[in-house]
C-alpha cells in the first residue's frame, strides 16, 4: 500500500474514532456499576461491566413504556401517511383531473414548510378540540406529508402508463391499481420513505414536547428528558442504559440495512 | 363523469384536506398571529402591527437568539461541510484498495444521522460533565485546566456547535461521496495525460469544479439544519446559561409554549420561515446551475 | 529498437487476472498502427500501458529508445483521445484546449486567475498559449465555438475539441481510444478521413484502438490483432485479411464470417488437406456445376447488392455463401454443389495455426 493511502487511512480512522466516542461513552457508562460511574478515577472503558443498569431501566423505570409509545406513534404516523399518500400520489402521477397541476404545485410549495412553522396554529387547534395529551395529537398532524407525496409521485410516474392501462382493461378499480400495482412497484421508494418517516418521528422532540405533558404518553426522546429530570443526577447508569435502548432500534436497523437507510435519509436533502 | 369525479375525490381528497388543514391553513394563521398580541387561552387578541417584530429585533433577548443562531451556523456550516468533504475524499481514495474498511468507516460516520439526537445529547452531556466527564479528565491529564463546557457563557455555543458538526458530518459525507462517484474516471485520466502530475492539481482541475453543484447543495442543506438547532439546546442547556445558548427555534418554543405568548412566537416563526425560504431560493438557483454543465 | 514508442515483453496483471500477457508492440516514427480486438481482449489496458495510466507488471516501455517504464503519463508526453472525449465540462472549449499547455508551462501559482496581471512572464506565456489554441482551433474548424461549454456542443464538435486538446502540445505519440464508436455512420466516414489527414500532416506515431475491423482495415498502416491478452498477429491490413495467422483471426476479420470446413469434409473440396480444416470466405464460396461439395439451400436472403445463401453441407455443416450481382439464384430446398478458387482456401492445423496448402 502506498504511503499516501496509509496517511489517509490514519486520518479517517482517527475521525471515525472521534465520531464513535459518544456512542462508546454511552455504552460504557451503561454497563458501569454505580460506584464506578461516580469514581473520580474516570476511564473510557468499564472495569467491571454489569447489566444491572439495564435491568433497572427495564424493570423500575418507564423506559419500556416510552419505547412502546414510540412504536405506537411512529407506526400510527407511518400507516396513516401511507393510507393518505399512496392513492393521492398515484392519482397525481397517472390520472388527469381538474386541479391536478394546482395540487402538485401546492405539494411542492408545502415541501418548503418545516413543521416548526405550523406548530403554533396546530397547537391552538388541538387545544380548542381538547385533544392535547392524546395519541391523536402526536400522530394526526403528520398525516399531511408533502415530502411523501412528492417522493411517491415521482416514483409512480416512472411506472409505464401502459401497465396502468393494462390493469384498467383487466377490470381493476382505480383504488385497486393504486394499492396492487403502484404500491408494490414503487416499493423501493416506499421503503426509503418509511425509513425516513420512522427515523424522523422516533427521534423528534419538538412536537411531543409541545403536544404532551403527560409522561404516560411520552415518546422515547421526551421520555429520556422526563427520566433525566427526575433522577437528579444519581441514576446516570440507568439513564445511559435507557438512552442506549432508545437508539438501539434505529442503529441496529441502520447497521443491517445500511444502503436503504442511507438512501432513505439522504433523500431528506430535498425536504425544506 | 360523476363517477370519475368521485374516484378522483376519493383518491386525492384525504391528502389534499390534510395538506390544507395541517400546512397551508396554519401557515396563514401564523402570518396573521404574528401581528397580534394573542396569548394561548385568551378569548381575544389585539392587532399590534409590527410590534412583535420590533420586539424580536429590538430586545436584547430577541437579538441574542438571532445572533446565537447565526454564530452557531457560522461555525457549524463551514466545519461540517469542510470535514464532510475531507472525509469523503479520503474514503473515496481508499475505496478501491480497501473497500470493506472504507465501507465500515462510512457506516460509522453516518451513525449519528440515524441515532436519536436527544439520547446522544445525554451522552454528550456526560462527556462534557465538569467533574465526571471524559473531556475534562483528559484535559487535566494533558495538563490543561478543566473547561466549563456547558456552564460558561463564552463556551456553551461552541460546545453545542461541536455536537452539531458531529451530527451532520456523516450526512454531508454521503452527499459528497455520491458526487465523487459520479465523476467519470476518464476525466482524471485526461488530467493526468494533460500534465496534472500531483493529486493536488488533479483535485483543483477535476474534483473541485465537478463537485461544485454538490458543494452548494450541501452548504444549503447544512445551513437549513443549523438554523433549526433545537434538540441539543432543549436537552443540554435550555438556552442557558443566561441565554448564552438561546437559539431561534428554542426561543420560539419557550415564548410560545412555556410563556404562551402565541403572537410573539408567531413573529419568531415568520422570521425563521423567511430565512429558510431565502435558502430555498438559493437552492433553486443551484439546481439550475447543476443542470447547466451537463 | 528504434521504435518511437514500444512495449517490450509486457505483462499486466490485476490480482490473479492477466489482462495483457507478454506482448511486444512498437509504433515507429510516422506510423499508423491499429490495435484490433473484441471487447475485453485487453486492448484498452494496452493503450493505458502505452499512455502511462497503468504501470506494467513485467516488461519495459521505451520512448525513442529511452526507458520510460516508470514514467508517469505526463512525463511521457503522450496525447490520448478518450472514447468519451473526457472534456472538462466546467471549462470552455478554449480553456479545454489550453489546459495541457497551461499545466506544462505554468506552475500552480501561475495558473491562479489573474496571475497574468501581476507577472509579465506569465502574461507572455499566456499569450503564447492563446496563439497555440487559436491555431489549433482554426485547423479543426472550432474557432466559432471557443466560448462554448462542452455540454452545448454536438458529438462531432466535442470530438474535434478532444482532438485539438490532444494535439495542441506536440506530443511524442498520439493514442486514440475507439474514436469513432460514438458517431453516426455519415460522421464516421468523414472523421476517418479527417484522422488520416491529421496523421499525414503531423507525422506523429498513431495508435488506434478499436473493435471495429473496418476502422482498422481502412485507416491503419499496420494492424495488431489482440485476443485474450495476447497479440496474435501483426501485419498490414492486406496481410491480415489475406493470410490470417490463425483460425480465430480468420473468423474475426471479414465483414461476413469465414466458413470453416472441419478436417474430413475439407478433403471433399481439396484432396491434399489431410488433418487440416479449411477456411473459405463466404464471398469466395460459389455454386459450381460439378466436382464440388454437395449442399442443400436452406434460406436465400436478398440484401440488395448481394444475396446471402445459408446452406447445409455434409454432416449438417452450416455454410454461408455471398453472391453478388447474379440472376440465376437457386431456390430454397434445392441441391447444389459448392466450390471455390484454390487461391481462396485457407488451411488450418488442429491447433488453429495457419498451414500452407498446395495451390
Amino acid at each position: 500500500m502506498k504511503l499516501s493511502n496509509m496517511i489517509v487511512l490514519g486520518l479517517v480512522s482517527i475521525g471515525a474514532a472521534a465520531v464513535l466516542l459518544p456512542f462508546v461513552w454511552m455504552l460504557s457508562i451503561s454497563v458501569k456499576p454505580h460506584a464506578e460511574v461516580f469514581s473520580t478515577d474516570i476511564s473510557l472503558f468499564p472495569r467491571s461491566p454489569t447489566l444491572q443498569n439495564y435491568w433497572h431501566a427495564i424493570a423500575e423505570t418507564d423506559i419500556p413504556l416510552y419505547l412502546m409509545n414510540g412504536v405506537i406513534v411512529t407506526g400510527g404516523i407511518l400507516v396513516l401517511q401511507l393510507l393518505f399518500t399512496i392513492p393521492a400520489a398515484y392519482a397525481l402521477a397517472h390520472r388527469e383531473f381538474l386541479g391536478r397541476k394546482a395540487l402538485f404545485a401546492s405539494v411542492v410549495a408545502a415541501l418548503l414548510v418545516p413543521f416548526h412553522v405550523t406548530a403554533i396554529p396546530v397547537f391552538i387547534g388541538f387545544a380548542e378540540m381538547k385533544l392535547l395529551n392524546t395519541y391523536t395529537a402526536l400522530i394526526i398532524p403528520f398525516t399531511a406529508t408533502a415530502f411523501g407525496l412528492f417522493l411517491l409521485r415521482q416514483a409512480f410516474a416512472r411506472i409505464p402508463a401502459e401497465l396502468i392501462d393494462a390493469a384498467r382493461i383487466d377490470g381493476m378499480s382505480e383504488m385497486g391499481i393504486a394499492w396492487r400495482v403502484a404500491f408494490p412497484l414503487g416499493m423501493p421508494t416506499v421503503i426509503a420513505f418509511a425509513i425516513f418517516s420512522v427515523t424522523a418521528h422516533w427521534n423528534d422532540l419538538f412536537w411531543p414536547l409541545i403536544a404532551t405533558t403527560d409522561p404516560d404518553l411520552a415518546t422515547p426522546p421526551r421520555g429520556i428528558l422526563f427520566f433525566r429530570d427526575e433522577e437528579s443526577g444519581d441514576d446516570i447508569g440507568p439513564l445511559m442504559a435507557g438512552a442506549t435502548l432508545v437508539i438501539a432500534p434505529l442503529v441496529i436497523g441502520f447497521l443491517l440495512a445500511q444502503k436503504r437507510f442511507t438512501q432513505g435519509l439522504a433523500s431528506t436533502g430535498l425536504k425544506g | 363523469m360523476i363517477r370519475r369525479w368521485t374516484t378522483d375525490i376519493i383518491l386525492v381528497g384525504p391528502a389534499a384536506i390534510a395538506l390544507i388543514l395541517f400546512i397551508f391553513l396554519p401557515v396563514l394563521i401564523v402570518f396573521v398571529l404574528a401581528f397580534t398580541d394573542y396569548q394561548f387561552g385568551a378569548s381575544s387578541a389585539n392587532w399590534v402591527g409590527i410590534e412583535n417584530f420590533a420586539d424580536l429585533f429590538g430586545s436584547d433577548l430577541g437579538r441574542k437568539a438571532i445572533t446565537n443562531t447565526l454564530l452557531y451556523a457560522a461555525i457549524v456550516i463551514p466545519t461540517s461541510v469542510g470535514l464532510g468533504l475531507l472525509v469523503a475524499v479520503g474514503l473515496h481514495s481508499i475505496s478501491k484498495t480497501l473497500p470493506r474498511f472504507s465501507n465500515a468507516l462510512k457506516a460509522i460516520y453516518f451513525l449519528p444521522v440515524a441515532a436519536t439526537l436527544v439520547a446522544m445529547a445525554v451522552s454528550w452531556q456526560m462527556l462534557m460533565h465538569p467533574s465526571l466527564g471524559l473531556f475534562n479528565h483528559w484535559a487535566v491529564a494533558l495538563g490543561f485546566s478543566p473547561v466549563e463546557w456547558l456552564t460558561d457563557q463564552n463556551t456553551v455555543l461552541y460546545s453545542l456547535a461541536i455536537i452539531g458538526v458531529w451530527q451532520s458530518v456523516g450526512y454531508n459525507m454521503v452527499l459528497f461521496l455520491a458526487g465523487l462517484t459520479s465523476i467519470p474516471d476518464t476525466l482524471y485520466d485526461a488530467a493526468e495525460v494533460d500534465g496534472a502530475q500531483s493529486g493536488w492539481s488533479r483535485f483543483w482541475l477535476v474534483t473541485w469544479p465537478m463537485l461544485g453543484p454538490t458543494t452548494l447543495f450541501v452548504l444549503i442543506v447544512t445551513a437549513a439544519t443549523a438554523f433549526r438547532v433545537f434538540e441539543t439546546v432543549a436537552t443540554m442547556t435550555r438556552g442557558g446559561p443566561a441565554f448564552a445558548s438561546d437559539t431561534i427555534v428554542y426561543a420560539l418554543y419557550r415564548e410560545g409554549f412555556v410563556y404562551f405568548k402565541a403572537g410573539y412566537a408567531s413573529a419568531i416563526t415568520v422570521v425563521f420561515f423567511l430565512a429558510l425560504l431565502l435558502l430555498t431560493v438559493i437552492q433553486l438557483l443551484v439546481v439550475e446551475r447543476r443542470v447547466h454543465y451537463r | 529498437m528504434n521504435g518511437s514508442l514500444a512495449l517490450e515483453n509486457v505483462t499486466k496483471r490485476f490480482g490473479s487476472f492477466t489482462a495483457v500477457d507478454n506482448i511486444s508492440l512498437e509504433l515507429k516514427e510516422g506510423e499508423f498502427v491499429a490495435l484490433l480486438g473484441a471487447s475485453g481482449c485487453g486492448k484498452s489496458t494496452t493503450l493505458r500501458l502505452f499512455a502511462g495510466l497503468e504501470t506494467v507488471t513485467e516488461g519495459d516501455v521505451k520512448l525513442q529508445g529511452r526507458d520510460v517504464t516508470k514514467a508517469s503519463a505526463s512525463e511521457r508526453n503522450i496525447a490520448l483521445m478518450f472514447q468519451s472525449y473526457a472534456l472538462y465540462p466546467h471549462l470552455t472549449v478554449a480553456q479545454n484546449i489550453a489546459m495541457p499547455l497551461k499545466l506544462r508551462r505554468l506552475s500552480a501559482v501561475q495558473r491562479l486567475p489573474g496571475a497574468h496581471l501581476l507577472s509579465a512572464g506569465v502574461k507572455s506565456q499566456e499569450e503564447d498559449i492563446q496563439q497555440a489554441v487559436k491555431k489549433m482551433s482554426e485547423m479543426l474548424r472550432l474557432d466559432q465555438l471557443l466560448d462554448r461549454k462542452p455540454g452545448q456542443l454536438s458529438g462531432g464538435q466535442q470530438q474535434r475539441v478532444a482532438l485539438a486538446r490532444a494535439l495542441v502540445r506536440d506530443p511524442s505519440a498520439f493514442l486514440l481510444d475507439e474514436p469513432l464508436s460514438n458517431l453516426d455512420t455519415q460522421l464516421r466516414a468523414e472523421t476517418r478521413e479527417e484522422i488520416r489527414a491529421i496523421h499525414q500532416r503531423t507525422g506523429y506515431p498513431f495508435l488506434l484502438v478499436t473493435h471495429d475491423q473496418s476502422d482498422a482495415l481502412s485507416m491503419a498502416d499496420r494492424i495488431a490483432v489482440m485476443m485474450a491478452g495476447k497479440i496474435v498477429q501483426v501485419g498490414t491490413p492486406a496481410e491480415i485479411f489475406n493470410t490470417p495467422a490463425t483460425q480465430e483471426v480468420a473468423t474475426f476479420i471479414g465483414h461476413h464470417r469465414m466458413n470453416i470446413l472441419p478436417a474430413g469434409v475439407a478433403q471433399q473440396l481439396h484432396e491434399s488437406t489431410s488433418g487440416l480444416s479449411l477456411g473459405i470466405r463466404p464471398e469466395e464460396l460459389t455454386i459450381v456445376q460439378e466436382g464440388g461439395l454437395p449442399a442443400t439451400v436452406d434460406t436465400v436472403t436478398f440484401h440488395g447488392e448481394e444475396t446471402i445463401l445459408k446452406l447445409r453441407g455434409p454432416n449438417d455443416l452450416v455454410l454461408r455463401s455471398v453472391l453478388r450481382g447474379r440472376s440465376d439464384l437457386p431456390n430454397e430446398g434445392e441441391q447444389v454443389l459448392l466450390g471455390a478458387n484454390r487461391n481462396a482456401l485457407h488451411g488450418f492445423d488442429s491447433d488453429g495455426k495457419r498451414a500452407e496448402i498446395a495451390k
